[in-house]
């Protein structure tokens, strides 16, 4: 019943918490921020005192009397540097958008990822056990409230894995923790309601510390006074309040110095008081309002420390657990809850801070960059946030899952502060790579590792191995006797440094390797181009301009789109849009998709990817996208001469090329042309193959029959040799018309060109054709005119040509009623001649048919007309080649005149008249 | 069909007179009834009319062609009537042709008289 209410409590706490966590960033996202104040400022810094404060300070007490303080004082005097050092930080981090302590040390010496993955693991490694200390403080004080007798705690060992509170708190915190800090990502990786909430947890504690120390004090005790009396009536107490007890000025240096360092150097400490901060003015509040906390949680340590050991006796309660067994025992379970719901909040608080700090530098310093460099595919995704949150949720499970080994291994034995003192050596190790990259421009990141990797491996030889022999997993022979009996190597005692206490030992050593290996180095070689300029904006930040200046002299290109793209796969493309939107503004850059982006651009784009995946991968990232190329001029005037060597070539071959594709469309042109002529060809073959056979058939019929029938009748007979001797003359017409034409087109005939007299040429003529007309009845007359100036002819051809028409004129002309005329002008330079007839005319579509060869006009009832079919193609080829025009001009019903014109000699030529020239 | 079984009927097709007027000769002193067509159209005409046995076409007249003849004759039911096909065209490409439309015989001029009687006989001799 009693653990079910404080089940209850616990979780209703949980949840006021988570509740304040999500008010804080509902309002963080409507601009109006709750944090804004130098009052949660501090008191989110606040989350340095946890359960080692709330409860291990009182168990250190008890047995060192003020040997709990230096951990106070030493923040409380780093606070007085803040000023300097902290603003610095500030700046810097604001500048570069630096999200991570990882991330602070990576940028600082050239972007080093190697650097950024060490820090990391350092940090998580060294966490480790302050995360279990948290785990131990919270189970151990719910066994107590549950089972308030006061017991020797049993040995955590034994309890079972599955019975174990410790497993539930660490499953439970994990929950709480990814349901706290990884909802979304922000680029700046603020965290403003856990802002909030912290800072209320803050209160939570004191006031529950606060409220336990005077009950203690003033209602179980009698005052201050009186319980200071009755501590020094007892001397094992008294001795408390000596400065031996404490530990003297060694221990107290080195813990003044530890607590100094971390106060800074935690991861917790370092997102709260660095990433969180959202004004550098904040700073001023914190410096006096911190240190007035560390006060006020504090002053009860040593009252209720001595009230606890003067309660209990000695060994029978956990010194550690007094702030819980002290009102347990007083019957006041209300005021225990209290406490205990006080001691929840501050573990609680630690570890939210720490895991989600934690799972930051591991998701961007650590998993980023080997993902960026081997993981290309899985890069290429476009949603990267999904991925990172998933990492960052990993981590947070995994390091609180380690903190449970840590203490199921060695959580049982050791105090509080012990193992919590060990996390802070871890830390520590940072300094000299941070502190003196803040003000040694000479720092370099060889130095930086080499330091950082000694001091962590002498830490954990000096530290938390040796614990693992309390829990009994390492023999105490290795603590006593150094591994393998080597005394000089025993790890509390490094080369015989005995008398230390272990932190301090482990302190000393690491510190000197660290510090000696990062100076020795850092000044054998000088700082790369990249470490220098880093260096250079970091060290001389406050004493540089504002952002802008610090674009480097770059000359590469991108296009804004693709970085908006970019920036789209962390933010969102509404977050893309929105923060080049809000540059664009600011400077008055094209921020258009398709401009080239400005060097500013470039480097504000890294730095906000650099929020949400460190720097050293946000410049690895914006680098893809940008190439980056230096030119010179020499350069430029090879790739001006390149190109325009290339154009020229390019020209001749475009030259080239056209030349080719004219010539093959000729080509093209004249295979048809030529297949045309094959075809015409192939047609006028067996055209005229069937033109020959045909009177040959005749002629070889009649033959036959004239000889196979001799009782043939003297008519028949007759009549049939006739038929043979006109298909004989009809053949040997055709042949010779056939090879005419050829002659003529070829070219192969001879022409006797001289000066001819039109008109009595024509009278030639129709005395030649005379007898046709009277044959068939048909008038010719003659309308030759006056005298024509001669033409320069052949004047065989031209009879030829003339006979032509006249005999087509009869031919087609009506018998009787048929006329022929016969007419003769001059005519545009040219002497005409017309041959009239008055028969059926031709038809338009026929007018060029009778042009071609063997084709005839017309059909006639008596068949074929006599003829060759070849008399006008040959004409008109004479006359063409003579150079004048054969035509025709006809109707049908209309009759027909063909005309011909052959050109005037001119008086040069008719006098060179006379030679016989031959084409 | 003749009623008479031995008075054939051969229509000759043709547009050169005298070829036709060497095949009437050739075909009436074989005993068989002639007629006359000088063209494609009248040829058709003609066969509805004289009902021929045989058929003596030349393949290349004005109008329609004899190969058209052929083988609208065919397509119209003429399947028993025998021609022969008669031009002076002789590349094989007409032959094959002439044989496509339809035609028994393809027979090239100046072709031998006693030949172009042995086939028609040959062919009015084998037909019912």
């Amino acid at each position: 019943m009693w653990g079910t209410w404080i089940v209850v409590a616990s979780v209703a706490y949980l949840g006021l918490l988570f509740a304040i966590a999500y008010y804080g960033d509902r309002r963080a996202d409507r601009g109006r921020s709750i944090i804004s104040n130098g009052y949660v400022y501090a008191l989110s810094l606040c989350v340095y005192a946890t359960s080692w404060t709330y409860y291990g300070s009182v168990g250190r007490a008890a047995s060192t009397g003020l040997g709990f303080l230096p951990i106070y004082l030493g923040p409380t005097v780093m606070v007085a540097l803040w000023w300097l050092v902290l603003r610095k930080i500030l700046r810097i981090c604001k500048q570069n958008r630096i999200t991570s302590l990882s991330d602070f040390v990576s940028s600082r010496y050239g972007n080093s990822t190697l650097l950024g993955g060490l820090v990391t693991v350092i940090a998580v490694v060294g966490i480790v056990p302050y995360i279990s200390l948290q785990l131990k403080a919270i189970s151990t004080t719910f066994n107590i409230m549950r089972s308030p007798e006061p017991t020797a705690a049993a040995s955590a060992q034994d309890v079972p894995l599955l019975q174990d509170t410790a497993l539930y708190v660490a499953l439970l915190l994990a929950a709480f923790t990814i349901l706290f800090g990884t909802r979304h990502l922000d680029a700046a990786e603020r965290h403003e309601g856990m802002v909030a909430a912290i800072a209320f947890e803050s209160v939570v504690k004191l006031v529950a510390f606060l409220a336990i120390g005077c009950y203690v004090t003033f209602v179980l005790f009698p005052g201050l006074d009186g319980l200071l009396d009755q501590a020094a009536a007892r001397p094992d107490l008294a001795r408390l309040f000596t400065f031996e007890a404490a530990g003297g000025y060694t221990t107290w240096l080195w813990l003044t110095i530890l607590s100094m360092l971390a106060i800074l150097l935690l991861p917790r400490q370092w997102q709260v008081t660095v990433v969180e901060n959202v004004d550098e003015r904040h700073v001023k509040k914190a410096m006096w309002l911190f240190p007035l906390y560390m006060l006020l949680i504090n002053v009860f340590v040593l009252p209720i420390a001595v009230a606890g050991l003067l309660t209990f006796g000695d060994g029978g309660t956990d010194a550690d657990a007094f702030l819980l067994a002290l009102p347990l025992a007083a019957e006041q379970p209300a005021l225990a809850l209290l406490v205990f719901i006080g001691g929840l909040s501050a573990a609680t608080g630690m570890v939210i801070v720490e895991t989600i700090a934690l799972a930051t530098m591991v998701s961007n310093s650590l998993v980023m960059p080997i993902l960026l460099r081997w993981g290309g595919a899985l890069v290429r995704r476009q949603r990267l946030g999904g991925l990172i949150l998933g990492i960052r949720r990993t981590t947070i499970v995994l390091v609180l899952l380690l903190g449970f080994v840590y203490f199921r291994l060695a959580g049982d034995a050791l105090a509080l502060v012990s193992i919590g003192l060990i996390s802070f050596a871890a830390v520590a190790q940072f300094a000299p790579a941070i502190l003196g990259g803040l003000f040694w421009k000479g720092a370099t990141r060889r130095g930086a590792i080499a330091g950082l990797v000694a001091g962590f491996a002498v830490w954990f030889y000096t530290l938390p191995l040796p614990s693992l022999v309390h829990a009994g997993w390492l023999s105490p022979a290795f603590v006593a006797d150094g591994p393998f009996g080597l005394g000089i190597l025993a790890p509390y005692a490094l080369f015989g440094l005995a008398g230390l206490d272990t932190v301090s030992h482990s302190m000393l050593w690491s510190m000197l390797v660290n510090i000696g290996l990062f100076v020795c180095l850092s000044l054998a070689a000088r700082p790369d181009p990249a470490e220098h300029f880093q260096a250079a904006v970091f060290v001389d930040v406050l004493t540089r301009p504002r952002e802008g200046a610090d674009a480097r002299l770059w000359r590469g290109t991108a296009a804004v789109g693709e970085l908006q793209g970019l920036l789209g796969r962390f933010l969102g493309r509404e977050g893309a849009r929105e923060a080049l939107t809000a540059y664009g503004a600011r400077t008055g850059a094209d921020i258009s998709p398709g401009a080239d982006a400005h060097a500013n651009l470039v480097h504000h784009v890294e730095t906000l990817l650099g929020g949400a995946v460190g720097s050293t991968s946000a410049r690895f990232m914006v680098a893809s996208v940008v190439d980056e190329e230096p030119l010179g001029v020499r350069e430029v005037m090879e790739i001006l001469d390149e190109t325009s060597q290339v154009l020229a070539y390019s020209r001749a071959l475009e030259h080239k090329s056209a030349e080719l594709e004219a010539a093959t469309a000729q080509l093209r042109e004249a295979n048809v042309r030529l297949q045309e002529l094959d075809r015409l060809k192939d047609d006028f073959v067996s055209t005229i193959t069937h033109e020959l056979r045909t009177p040959l058939t005749s002629i070889r019929a009649f033959a036959e029959i004239l000889l196979d029938n001799p009782d043939l009748d003297g008519q028949q007979r007759e009549s049939y040799l006739r038929v043979v001797v006109e298909e004989t003359e009809r053949l040997t017409r055709l042949i010779n018309a056939v090879l005419d034409l050829a002659k003529l087109e070829s070219g192969g005939s001879q022409w006797r060109l001289e000066t001819v007299d039109v008109r009595q040429l024509l009278e030639t003529s129709s005395q030649a054709t005379a007898q046709l007309f009277r044959d068939r009845q048909v008038t010719l007359e003659l309308e030759l005119g006056e005298a024509v100036p001669a033409v320069k002819a052949d004047r065989d051809r031209v009879v030829q040509v003339v006979v032509n028409l006249l005999s087509n004129a009869v031919k087609f002309s009506n018998p009787i009623t048929g006329r022929v005329r016969l007419g003769l002008q001059v005519e545009d330079g040219a002497v005409r001649v017309d041959v009239q007839d008055n028969g059926p005319g031709i038809a338009v579509a026929d007018q060029g048919i009778i042009f071609e060869k063997f084709r005839q006009g017309g059909d006639t009832d008596s068949g074929r007309p006599a003829g060759t079919g070849l008399g006008l193609p040959i004409s008109r080829e004479i006359i063409v080649h003579l150079g004048g025009r054969l035509w025709v001009d006809s109707e049908p019903g209309r009759g027909a005149t063909f005309s011909f014109t052959l050109p005037v000699a001119d008086e040069r030529s008719a006098a060179a008249m006379g030679a016989e020239t031959e084409c | 069909m003749a009623d008479d079984v031995s008075t054939r009927r051969v229509l000759i097709v043709d547009d050169e007179p005298n070829i036709v007027m060497s095949l009437e000769f050739l075909m009436r002193k074989s005993g068989f009834e002639t007629s006359v067509a000088r063209d494609g159209d009248a040829a058709l005409a003609e066969v509805e009319r004289f009902r021929p046995d045989l058929l003596l076409l030349d393949a290349m007249m004005p109008h329609r062609d004899g190969f058209e003849v052929c083988q609208q004759l065919r397509a119209a039911g003429w399947g028993d009537l025998k021609i022969i096909m008669l031009t002076a065209k002789g590349r094989e490409t007409e032959i094959a042709k002439g044989l496509a439309v339809g035609a028994d015989a393809y027979v090239t001029k100046p072709f031998s008289t006693r030949d172009l009687v042995d086939r028609v006989t040959a062919l009015l001799a084998g037909g019912g």
